[in-house]
């Protein structure tokens, strides 16, 4: 699978696995960059709606604050952060949509906001539910409309159709009005739409938002599987940390528009929390297991603790010498709840 | 060249899939296209009868030809991008434009041409019917229909240009209705829409000569209906070029002008 022929010659990368060995240049690199809004205040009262029609009150609003951070061809990096914290609005400079007001960023070698041809060419911005299908005709018409748009030989369209199809399973899909397709559905018709041209860079934003928990697996190992076969590099926000969890080694976290955290998953969870959660379970729950941790719940014996990380391993010994342990353990806390400590620190 | 054909023929097929799609808005929209030249033909053909069967030159048989060769005119020549614009960048849809290799204009003038060749077949049948009803006269010789056809397309040229320029201005405000009516009421009495130019009083006369509206509408319908001397369809077609090559330089001016804006603020 490894070996994709691109009759095009406009994949940059050959191989579906990136050459770890010779660190290549990197295929995103962001320096410092800023994007900063000026808003108008609209005052309530009458009186101060007419100074408003005057002079308006301005104030600057820095929606993505100078960050830095680059991305290695081939790789997948979970860009997490909540509500309003510049992700968007940084995917929209990286696509070339936005003026940054200032820093740098380079992709591929092109500076996205001059948009040139040959850099649109190599990218995709996949925003929620934003439409590359024509809503009242079959996906496959818009697909070919894409086909004209990004000139991709017909050889390789039908192969890559195919392929799509293979993947995300879309077989009847593609010769249904969309507007008659489930959310799901026209969202896996809105990925392939935008995968045709194969990018090899590939912005998601919330690809999976409002899907179930099927359509949203799909989804995933679909970009997992991408990604593997193209050496595709991927910027995925999402707000499934089962997305992140499944799809990125690496995730850059950032909070009113400064980057808090950029590195492994595994090490977000070590820096931001200092509690690990032990499972026990026991008899019932007439023990008082509260000496040995803060005990978060207990359900038919099943306790769950929660305890200081360096003090785990003494706890866990304690805690079989001590009791009749039917089964027992140890796991770092949820994702969800470590990126909501995160931003809770943060945010006060 | 041959890339953007084939986006042209695609833009075609989904232009037919999504009439198609909407049948009946479709006929609806015709029927709209038709009345409005029709209402105006029925009023000065009465207007004229009353006045002893001539108004400033017209007779009831001129209204006719006028009016059916407006409808024609106009048929090729109208746009209606400036009621999507606002919706686009509202909706993020000219976002998803502004990430495709291609600038979004050839999307539009594909749609544009698309849907005429579906709907003018209609029209000329409509044109029939009517000539057959209301005993237009056409007092036209060989010269004058062989230099309609290209200022006709020259009028479709500079009024697709303008009118997608003045849709640009939903970069700046999203009050775009009420500039487009602006645009409609002067383009309607300008233009020869309402009325033929040369009934109206001098000043509006000498300010049709000056604004682009007369040759969009007005010129090749007085070209065709051979009202126009060959000077003065050289002068129209001088008028044309100057006009193409302004809108032209407007359309790339406030379209730059415009991606900064929305660039900076984003939608």
């Amino acid at each position: 699978m490894s070996n994709v022929d691109e009759t095009d010659g406009r994949s940059t990368v050959s191989s579906s696995l990136p050459n770890r060995s010779a660190p290549a240049s990197p295929a995103v690199t962001i320096k410092d960059l800023r994007k900063v809004y000026v808003v108008t205040h609209q005052e309530l009262g009458a009186r101060a709606t007419m100074r408003g029609l005057v002079r308006r009150r301005k104030q600057e609003v820095a929606a993505v604050a100078g960050i830095s951070f680059n991305l290695a061809p081939g790789e997948i990096v979970g860009f997490l952060g909540p509500n309003g914290a510049g992700k968007t609005t940084t995917l929209k400079m990286l696509s070339g949509l936005l003026h940054p007001t200032s820093g740098e960023a380079t992709i591929l070698g092109h500076v996205p906001w001059n948009r040139e041809r040959a850099f649109l060419r190599q990218i995709t911005l996949v925003m929620g539910q934003r439409n590359q299908l024509v809503w009242d005709i079959p996906a496959l018409n818009s697909f070919e409309l894409n086909r004209a748009i990004y000139r991709i030989p017909l050889d390789d369209y039908r192969r890559r159709v195919a392929e799509l199809t293979d993947l995300l399973e879309l077989g009847p899909l593609l010769h249904k009005p969309v507007r008659n397709l489930s959310l799901g559905e026209r969202m896996k018709c809105e990925i392939a739409a935008a995968l045709l041209h194969r990018p090899s860079v590939v912005f998601l934003d919330e690809p999976t938002i409002g899907l179930d928990v099927t359509m949203q697996h799909r989804i995933r190992s679909f970009i997992g599987e991408y990604n593997r076969r193209f050496g595709a590099t991927v910027l995925l926000t999402s707000h499934y940390m089962a997305d992140v969890e499944a799809l990125c080694k690496r995730v850059v976290v950032i909070h009113h528009g400064r980057l808090l955290f950029d590195g492994q998953l595994a090490a977000l969870v070590q820096k931001f929390t200092e509690y690990k959660t032990i499972v026990v379970q026991i008899e019932n729950c007439q023990n008082n297991l509260a000496t040995y941790g803060e005990v978060v719940s207990c359900e038919g014996g099943r306790f769950t603790l929660r305890v200081p990380r360096e003090k785990t391993a003494r706890i866990t010994e304690r805690l079989l010498a001590d009791l009749p342990v039917i089964d027992l353990l140890v796991e770092d806390p949820p994702i969800e709840e470590v990126i909501e400590r995160v931003f809770a620190q943060e945010g006060a | 060249m041959k890339p953007i054909i084939e986006l042209y023929i695609q833009q075609f097929k989904t232009t037919l899939a999504t009439m198609f799609a909407y049948r009946a808005s479709l006929l609806i929209w015709m029927i709209g296209q038709v009345l409005e030249p029709l209402v105006y033909l029925i009023v000065w053909s009465l207007v004229s009868t009353a006045s002893g069967g001539s108004v400033g030159g017209y007779t009831t048989a001129d209204f006719a030809a006028y009016f059916i060769l407006l409808m024609l005119v106009n048929q090729v020549t109208y746009t209606w991008i400036m009621y999507e614009f606002e919706y686009r960048i509202r909706e993020g849809i000219l976002s998803v434009a502004l990430l495709k290799p291609v600038h979004p204009i050839h999307s539009d003038i594909a749609d544009n041409i698309s849907s005429k060749l579906i709907t003018t077949p209609f029209m000329i049948l409509v044109a029939v019917l009517l000539a057959i009803v209301f005993h237009p006269s056409l007092d036209t010789t060989s010269w004058a229909i062989v230099c309609f056809f290209p200022a006709l397309l020259l009028a479709f040229a500079i009024r697709f240009l303008l009118e997608w320029t003045l849709a640009l201005s939903a970069f700046w405000t999203t009050r775009v209705g009420a500039i487009n009516q602006i645009y409609f009421v002067v383009m309607l009495f300008l233009s020869g829409q309402f009325a033929p130019l040369t009934l109206f009083p001098l000043p509006v006369q000498i300010a049709s000569y000056v604004l682009p509206f007369r040759w969009l509408i007005s010129y090749p319908i007085d070209l065709i209906s051979g009202r126009l001397t060959l000077s003065q369809t050289l002068i129209g077609f001088g008028a044309q070029a100057a006009w193409l090559a302004v809108s032209y330089i407007l359309l790339r001016t406030v379209w730059r002008a415009g991606l900064r804006v929305y660039s900076a603020v984003g939608a």
